[in-house]
């Protein structure tokens, strides 16, 4: 658990020195902000206390910015040569990979958290579900997961960090509309295996308030399954014929 | 602690980059790795500290094995790897902290080994600043520190000096020399007199197999094979007959002469015999005057280019 921590530690201090974070959290607050406040389908034009606006800004805003986060994780590790001393020091390929996922899992908490006065001042203009609210953010944090490991993967196939970037936002929009696109033009098992995999789907029912063990599956079953991807090809180096 | 390295081998894809090696290395031994680019050196080191897996053989650290207890082995190790990477965007005391913490040092003790190595690398007056801002030396000292950080039992350093000063390069060879003393050092590096200053040991590795394994005496007499002398005698006037004399002397197979000092000599000896004695007896005897009498040696730069280039 240790190491996994110092390497958290390492990755957040990193973000907060090189103006990533703030960048984020500010483009982040900003772009959720204006949405939910003033323009498109934002809270008065809706004309309920709802925070249903914000969850679907926030559901895109994190599709790209998690990227961003991670496309430099492991990429530029390996472009520099640092993954070697890491991986030299008494660690497994796992607690490097846990702690590069812990620190993107905070900074997007922190910027989740930002938001929470978002909440309170549509409590103080009318009656709000909490339930749905919590639930909502509850789902924002699962697809964060979801992407982070996504993009980790994307990150540990290359040395390249625009590659990585990229690789990471064409594997998750396959999960955030190509699926759901294609469910629509398939009956059957294959249908319902498209829409299964499509994850508004999953997104949708969390942040309405249901929260369903189908759904937990499915978001801890890709980031499990990212993350073990990401391992496997971190300790490539090892596989010998 | 000592390093035994058995039957290994490491493939990219049909190339063989190293193949077959085995060696020993004991405790407090500081053992050279000499070879060109591409002779397998950089790859050894990396199986060594569990970076890379060999196709076949192993590597046993204390009776741990490489490839069962890596953890285990990877405590006891030091590394700074060749190109000594760096996170360039943090400060040393930083970085310092955070590969002690990873190396599992304890928490009370890190503070006070911090210290120490910052002394011990000379990284005083650089130490808030980030590594990226640095000089080329002192990443190098930063890496050391690294390496050292943990207080391991071995060190394993990739072209350790590479990049530094003179006056640098000679303190971190004082450093590796004393610490070799209780520890374990496997070097790599393309400086032929780093290794006889440094080294108890020299391993010449060509083409991924090792050609020489020895102390540098032992590679010098192996390479030579006979003695050679630089002699200086008597007058010129006498040198057509100091020549006839030389010839005859038993031990003495060949003569040659310096064409521009007139009264001096190079004299090869016969396999496993020398003459230093017989010239002496001989200068006695005709009353000459013998000024020089030099042994000459074969450089480490003439061993190494005959041991790499045969191929």
């Amino acid at each position: 658990m240790k190491p996994i921590w110092s390497i958290a530690k390492r990755e957040l201090k990193s973000f907060f020195d090189s103006l990533v974070a703030y960048i984020l959290l500010v483009v982040f607050l900003g772009v959720s902000g204006f949405f939910t406040w003033l323009f498109g389908s934002d809270v008065f034009l809706v004309g309920q206390a709802t925070m249903q606006p914000f969850f679907s800004i926030a559901y895109f805003t994190l599709f790209f910015f998690i990227p961003a986060l991670t496309m430099r994780m492991l990429a530029e590790e390996k472009r520099s040569g640092t993954i070697e001393l890491l991986l030299t020091k008494p660690i497994t390929d796992w607690s490097v990979l846990l702690g590069k996922f812990l620190a993107a899992l905070i900074l997007i908490c922190i910027a989740l958290l930002l938001t929470l006065p978002y909440y309170i001042t549509i409590w103080s203009i009318g009656p709000i579900d909490h339930g749905a609210v919590w639930c909502g953010y509850f789902g924002l944090i699962l697809m964060s997961m979801t992407f982070i490991a996504i993009g980790l993967f994307a990150s540990s196939i290359t040395s390249n960090q625009i590659v990585a970037f990229l690789l990471a936002l064409c594997i998750g929009i396959f999960f955030l509309i190509i699926f759901d696109v294609l469910s629509n033009n398939f009956t059957g098992f294959i249908g319902e295996l498209l829409s299964y995999l499509s994850l508004s789907t999953h997104f949708d029912s969390i942040s309405r308030g249901v929260i369903d063990s189908r759904d937990l599956l499915y978001f801890i079953t890709i980031t499990l399954f990212g993350l073990i991807l990401a391992e496997t090809s971190l300790s490539k180096r090892n596989i010998v014929e | 602690m000592s390093i035994t390295i058995s039957n290994l081998t490491k493939k990219f894809g049909t190339q063989r980059a190293i193949d077959n090696i085995s060696f020993n290395v004991e405790t407090g031994e500081i053992l050279g790795f000499l070879g060109p680019n591409g002779a397998g050196k950089t790859t050894t080191m990396k199986i060594i500290t569990c970076y890379l897996a060999p196709n076949e053989g192993d590597v046993k650290v204390n009776n741990f094995s490489i490839l069962e207890n890596p953890e285990e082995i990877k405590k006891m190790i030091g590394y700074l790897p060749e190109s000594n990477p760096l996170y360039n965007d943090m400060p040393v005391l930083e970085y310092l902290e955070f590969v002690a913490e990873l190396q599992n040092v304890p928490k009370n003790k890190i503070a006070g080994r911090i210290g120490e190595m910052v002394h011990v690398c000379g990284l005083n007056v650089e130490k808030h600043k980030k590594i990226g801002e640095l000089s080329k030396g002192y990443k190098q000292r930063v890496g050391l520190a690294q390496a050292m950080i943990h207080d391991p039992e071995i060190l394993i350093l990739d072209e350790p000096t590479s990049g530094l000063d003179p006056n640098q390069i000679v303190e971190i060879r004082k450093l590796i020399r004393h610490l070799g003393k209780q520890k374990t050092v496997i070097l790599s590096t393309h400086i032929l007199p780093e290794v006889e200053a440094t080294c108890d040991r020299i391993l010449i590795i060509n083409n991924g197999k090792i050609v020489a394994d020895g102390t540098a005496d032992m590679l010098r007499k192996r390479a030579q094979g006979q003695e050679v002398l630089r002699v200086q005698i008597g007058e010129p006037e006498v040198r057509d007959s100091v020549i006839t004399n030389l010839k005859n002397l038993d031990s003495v197979a060949l003569v040659d002469f310096d064409p521009e000092i007139k009264n001096t000599f190079i004299i090869n000896s016969k396999d496993s015999r020398s003459s230093r004695k017989d010239i002496f007896y001989m200068c006695v005897n005709n009353n000459w005057v013998l000024t020089e009498m030099t042994p000459i040696e074969t450089k480490l730069e003439d061993i190494f280019r005959e041991l790499t280039t045969v191929n």
